[in-house]
């Protein structure tokens, strides 16, 4: 059923149709709006035969997940940002014992500076913690990704996010389809658990393991995301099969065909990124975009045929690794064997800095030209930092630039240094 | 369930650890001997049956105890009991009262009748002189042994000193005929009036493969007391024994006894009872040195029995007595003071022990006599084989208890010469000395005190003075006990065991060590609150 | 808690066992056909305290239950020593995550259970001091504050032993340990103003909260049972004398833990709804010294010049406990 909402909502109401039988919330922005959703929808009757839990901390929301989990009932919480981190322990322990949780992350930045706008820093910085990481491009994929990730997450036995780019798509009212319980029933079958918690037949779970079958674990958590990457796009089709439109999978590309140049992003700037493409393409320039959408498993074959023929690559990422540069650039370089082209990584939106089209075509005006840097950050205030730069040279202890800086943006006066 | 590699394991499956191996020392579980047990004359497996009376079996209790003493009810009257002197409650609180259950159980039996079979026969046939305790306790064990027995008794009556030198007020008779018809019924034949006057002749008359000689001391020690012709002296024995007859002792008002051991006690107490307004206790040293129990000076002392201690009797008149006062020397012997005094008094009652007639062995080869007592071996045995002595006749203590306890060695020691064997008592186990046990298990229950009967009703009849437990008391009594050294299944060390090492075997089995899995902690050998459990270095 | 009152029977419910008592008077772990929750094999330390506890505990748990119990178990001691692959002790469910959450997911499985209509299931959580009143604390409260149908023990051996015996918010005052080292004017852990987790635990206002002590098996199993006939958020701290940590024979666990109780330094009581019902008097009541002495850990207040003021200090803890929780019978004591 088609209907203008808000992305969280639209999230809360496709999670609800996957029956989840425990919830656990703790709020933080911007993913509140969507626990919030699922609790009136529970509170008020509409969710039935599930407990939703408000807990002390993100720490807790995920450890309740884990205990419901592992007794068998199928679980959801959502995070972002400062939250992600601070259930760090949780989110590795999540996925080592192998537990099918589904979680949302409302893309946020990780301060400090604190900031609750979006980038992928927090989802990135789990990205190794053996969760499948599924990055949603509008609020249609949002929505729908989450019935697919309760499907993959039950069928492996491991935890899913679905990353959904904060404000950019939890805020954002859209037209969106919102399935029926009768289509979400027959895509999603109820939770047979592998392995429970349950004095019918008692075990232990959670063993310490030693030197002498740590790495056996260690590959068998590999190997069950390298069969995440067959099961993802059987998944996707299935899901296209039955709702009658493209939801996810491992990569989508756009216009990638005869592409010499290629862009890779993930989440919802890639909507900007094909404006700028039909542009370009308008005037004749050879340019394509690859999305990721499964950012772990990392599709590195889909994305080795994808670049195969092309001459360049511009990777926009919304996260940095701070001393070295982007991190889907680096992990896109196991997928570049063999291939040879120039390689542009592109730090943008950081901490929700707009990313416009008018950027864009620059950008990629200046890539066509091969005119870039390999590191690159996209609208940088080049003179707030020199300035900041010149008074750390004048002085070792300058305070803390984020203040300095933005004193200087708002034209505050400073006392000379 | 599709458990995923290593994470998830199935339930248990650590027995697979053998953490046993981690030792080195290993608790094992031993019976140590209990102090009560160990001070017991009569060899009573004390701890035993107060397992059984604890649960209120008081059948099973008797006849644990009477594997050992068949005559329980006397024994709890009599005895001086040195197991509850021995007995480690003492220094909790205070001392189980053995003697009151064991009574209890005595006259629990008698009331219900209980009994016990003789043993199959041997064809053997043993001679007993003397229906004592010890002749009592012999015929017995040998009855058990299948030995055919026969008693010769030269008294009228059966029971020896426990009938002719312990006032009734200590022991009713019926309680005594009661435990000794018991002991005939397993089919020992008692001859009375039948007084052996050559064993060895006795023995061929009758056919008799062995004998035990147990004459009592019925033979008063005299002490020379220049006396005028109408002074009356008696001796104790005589008067104990003439209070069983038809016409009591006569005593007079006054009453002087010349004794300080229990014997003097019992004849003091005695006079009170048939009318005496005065009984005096003269006794040449103090009252701590006196032999007599002290409870029994102090039951006398209530009664109003009055003692003269540190004085001699020098002379006897027609109605006083001329007594010197003594002093003690440096060395705690009592020596005379030159210092006179009268004592007017009826009669004196001389209570200066007692020696047997020996002169049934007159014609006996290698059976030596020394200092009136028969000398045996470590069996019992006299210098001419087959031939057997206890009780007063040899030297011991002379009390019931001992009496009994040489009736059931001298038993088993006849029992084995007759199969042509030697007796090996089993070895004797490590004392349970206080410091073994882990007392804190113990609930606090203070000794239950017997009643006691009132003083007037005490002088004036012949009523026993003490009361016995009622069941209720009996049970709380017998459930002091701390089974010193025995398990008494209380569960501390399957239950404090951190690795569930130790393996319940069901009621009455105890227990067993799982040595796979014990890492030898010891925590259940502190935690045994009777020290039935100890620690063994381990070898490797 | 109702104590039922008995006859003399010789040890009374002091012992583990008592064949003179009727079998609904007898301990679960006197039973032949006990649980055995935690099993043979484990590799704790010799005479280790949190491994007698957790058996102690789970099992009477299993009989409250009839055997329907699922475990939550934080990380440390317990965990390690009982579930190294590829051998599990555990004979019941038993689920470990991490070191700070086994209360939240023992929310989880509660929650599971609940709506899964399995209410026949109990959830337990367990852990360490260390998991519980430092890393573990928040989700404690948390789990307390939501009354969650769970029962929290925490075995307190008074440090962090796993980690090679350093010092948590349950250390107690003069204690040395890896951290809190037998040095300079004031050696061992600091006199600090202590946090007592039962007492947190009854501020939450939940329906059950009672200390226990390995020493006191019938007291414990009481209170577990206790706890297991009640629904909603409930706490039961035990104290496991740690042999290794606390520098003590392995023979002497339970004499430690008794002579804990008996000094007053460990109070045993129960709450309900946040006020103290009843505590458990002290039979022979002792000096802290004697607690004290046998162990390493207090070794340096018992050297040529005994610490007499930290001593004395102690032993006020001791006394003020005792007048606090009515620990000893005036009745009977004057």
């Amino acid at each position: 059923m088609l209907k203008q909402t808000e992305g969280s909502h639209a999230i809360a109401e496709c999670v609800a149709l996957c029956r989840p039988e425990v919830i656990c919330a703790y709020p933080i922005t911007p993913q509140t709006h969507i626990v919030e959703g699922l609790g009136e929808m529970v509170k008020g009757g509409d969710l039935k035969n599930c407990e939703f839990i408000n807990v002390e901390s993100e720490f807790a929301a995920l450890s309740v997940a884990i205990g419901a989990s592992a007794a068998g009932a199928r679980t959801y919480t959502a995070t972002a940002s400062q939250g992600l981190l601070f259930m760090a322990e949780a989110v590795y322990n999540a996925a080592g014992l192998g537990l099918p949780i589904v979680m949302t992350i409302g893309n946020r930045a990780i301060g400090a500076p604190i900031n609750i706008w979006n980038d992928h820093t927090d989802s990135m910085s789990m990205r190794d913690a053996g969760w499948i990481q599924l990055y949603a491009e509008t609020n249609q994929e949002a929505a729908d990704l989450h019935i697919q990730a309760f499907r993959l997450a039950e069928e492996l036995s491991i935890p899913v996010m679905v990353c959904v780019d904060g404000f950019i798509l939890t805020h954002a009212y859209e037209r969106i389809d919102i399935p029926t319980q009768e289509q979400v029933d027959a895509y999603l079958p109820p939770f047979e658990p592998r392995q429970v918690l349950d004095p019918r037949e008692p075990v232990s779970i959670g063993a310490m393991v030693g030197p002498e079958a740590f790495m056996e674990v260690r590959y068998l958590a590999h190997h069950k995301q390298m069969r995440a990457l067959e099961l993802i796009p059987r998944l996707s089709a299935e899901f296209r099969q039955q709702f009658g439109r493209d939801s996810g999978g491992l990569i989508r590309t756009y216009r990638a065909g005869d592409a010499k140049t290629i862009v890779v992003a993930l989440g919802s700037v890639n909507g900007t990124i094909k404006d700028v493409i039909d542009e370009l393409r308008d005037e004749g320039h050879a340019i394509g975009a690859a999305s990721i959408c499964s950012f772990r498993p990392f599709p590195s074959e889909a994305l080795h045929e994808v670049l195969s023929h092309a001459k360049r690559l511009v990777v926009i990422e919304k996260s940095l690794a701070v001393g070295i540069g982007g991190i889907v650039s680096h992990n896109l370089r196991m997928a570049l064997s063999g291939i040879s082209l120039h390689a542009y990584t592109v730090v943008a939106g950081l901490g929700g800095r707009a990313i416009t089209k008018a950027s864009l075509r620059a950008l990629f005006e200046r890539a066509l030209r091969d005119d870039l840097e390999p590191l690159t950050f996209l609208d940088l205030n080049q003179a707030a930092i020199n300035r900041e730069l010149e008074r750390e040279k004048a002085q070792r202890r300058s305070g803390p630039s984020a203040e300095n800086i933005l004193r200087d943006i708002a034209g505050g006066t400073r006392s000379a240094i | 369930m599709d458990k995923p590699f290593a994470i998830t394991l199935d339930p248990g499956s650590s027995l697979a650890n053998r953490t046993g191996s981690w030792r080195t020392t290993r608790p094992v579980y031993v019976d140590r001997l209990p102090p009560c047990n160990h001070a017991c004359p009569a060899g009573e497996n004390i701890q035993g049956w107060l397992y059984h009376a604890e649960s209120g079996d008081y059948e099973s209790a008797w006849r644990e105890l009477v594997k050992n003493n068949p005559m329980p009810a006397v024994m709890g009257r009599v005895c001086y009991h040195p197991c509850e002197s021995a007995c480690n409650r003492g220094s909790l609180d205070e001392s189980v009262s053995i003697h009151a259950v064991e009574r209890f159980l005595g006259d629990e039996a008698a009331r219900r009748g209980w009994k016990i079979e003789a043993g199959p026969s041997t064809g053997k046939r043993v001679l007993v002189v003397g229906a004592g305790p010890a002749g009592l306790s012999a015929a017995w064990h040998l009855r058990l042994a299948g030995h055919a027995v026969a008693i010769h008794e030269a008294g009228p009556l059966s029971g020896g000193m426990m009938r002719f030198g312990i006032p009734k007020y200590r022991l009713p008779r019926e309680v005594l005929d009661a435990e000794v018809q018991r002991i005939l019924a397993l089919g020992v034949e008692l001859k009375l009036n039948s007084k052996v006057d050559d064993v060895l002749a006795t023995m061929k008359a009758g056919a008799f493969d062995a004998c035990f000689l147990a004459v009592g001391a019925h033979l008063a020690k005299r002490a020379y007391i220049p006396a005028g012709d109408a002074s009356k002296i008696l001796d104790a024995v005589s008067v104990l024994r003439g209070m069983e007859g038809a016409e009591k002792p006569l005593l007079g008002r006054r009453v002087v006894v010349y004794g300080g051991g229990n014997t003097a006690i019992d004849v003091a107490r005695t006079a009170k009872r048939l009318g005496a307004e005065e009984s005096i206790i003269v006794y040449r040293r103090t009252r701590e040195k006196m032999p007599a129990h002290d409870f029994e000076v102090e039951e006398a002392l209530a009664e109003g029995v009055m003692m003269k201690w540190l004085s001699t009797i020098k002379e006897a008149g027609e109605a006083s007595f001329t007594v010197e006062k003594m002093a003690l020397d440096e060395n705690g012997f009592p020596q005379p003071t030159g210092e006179f005094e009268t004592i007017e008094a009826d009669s004196l009652v001389l209570a200066l022990g007692q020696d047997v007639d020996l002169s049934l062995l007159d014609n006996v080869p290698d059976l030596v006599v020394e200092n009136g007592s028969v000398r045996v071996d470590a069996g019992m045995m006299s210098g001419y084989p087959g031939i057997f002595a206890g009780g007063d006749m040899v030297p011991a203590e002379r009390t019931v208890t001992v009496a009994i306890g040489h009736g059931k060695k001298a038993a088993r020691n006849i029992d084995a010469w007759l199969r042509g064997e030697t007796y090996a008592s089993p070895p004797k186990h490590e004392v349970a000395t206080f410091d073994k046990l882990n007392t804190w298990y113990y609930a606090d229950a203070p000794k239950t005190v017997q009643p006691v009967l009132d003083i007037i009703r005490r002088q004036g009849t012949f009523e026993e003075v003490l009361g016995g437990l009622d069941e209720g008391n009996a049970l709380f009594e017998a459930r002091r006990c701390l089974s010193c050294g025995n398990c008494f299944e209380c569960d501390n060390c399957y239950g404090v065991c951190p690795d569930n090492a130790v393996i319940k075997l069901g009621p009455g089995k105890r227990f067993r060590f799982n040595y796979d899995y014990c890492k030898g902690c010891g925590i259940c050998v502190a935690e045994c609150p009777c020290g039935a459990i100890r620690t063994e270095p381990e070898t490797i | 808690m109702e104590m039922q009152q008995i006859k003399f029977y010789q040890t009374g419910t002091f012992t583990v066992g008592n064949r003179l008592l009727d079998a609904d008077q007898r301990s679960v772990q006197a039973n032949m056909e006990r649980t055995n929750s935690l099993n043979s094999g484990h590799r704790a330390c010799q005479g280790c305290g949190e491994a007698l506890g957790a058996r102690y505990a789970i099992d009477a748990a299993m009989r409250a239950a009839n055997n329907q119990v699922i475990a939550c178990n934080a990380t440390g001691c317990l965990e390690v020593f009982s579930t190294p692959y590829p051998e599990t002790s555990w004979q019941i469910p038993w689920i470990h995550s991490l070191f700070g959450n086994a209360a939240a997911v023992a929310t989880g499985v509660a929650a599971a259970m609940k709506v899964k209509g399995r209410r026949d299931v109990r959830v337990i959580a367990q852990g360490g001091d260390g998991g519980t009143t430092d890393i573990g604390f928040g989700c404690l409260s948390g789990m307390f504050e939501r009354n969650d149908d769970v029962l929290y023990i925490c075995y307190d051996n008074e440090a962090y032993m796993n980690t090679g015996v350093q010092r948590s918010s349950a250390t107690p005052p003069a204690a040395r340990t890896a951290t809190t080292m037998a040095l300079g004017p004031e050696p061992g852990n600091a006199f600090g103003q202590g946090k007592n987790v039962p007492l947190i635990a009854m501020a939450h206002g939940i329906p059950y909260v009672a200390t226990a002590s390995v020493a006191y098996l019938r007291d414990l199993e009481e209170k577990v049972k206790r706890a297991m006939s009640l629904s909603g958020a409930r706490y039961i701290h035990i104290l496991v004398p740690c042999p290794l940590g606390w520098g003590a024979q392995p023979s002497d666990t339970i004499k430690l833990a008794r002579l804990a109780v008996e000094t007053g330094l460990f109070p045993l009581f129960e709450a309900e709804h946040g006020e103290v019902v009843g505590s458990t008097r002290i039979r022979r009541r002792v000096p802290v010294e004697e607690y004290l002495k046998p162990q390493k850990r207090f070794a340096h207040l018992f050297g040529k010049t005994p610490a007499v003021g930290t001593l004395a200090r102690i032993q006020e803890m001791a006394d003020r406990n005792i007048r606090k929780y009515r620990l000893i019978d005036e009745r009977r004591h004057g």
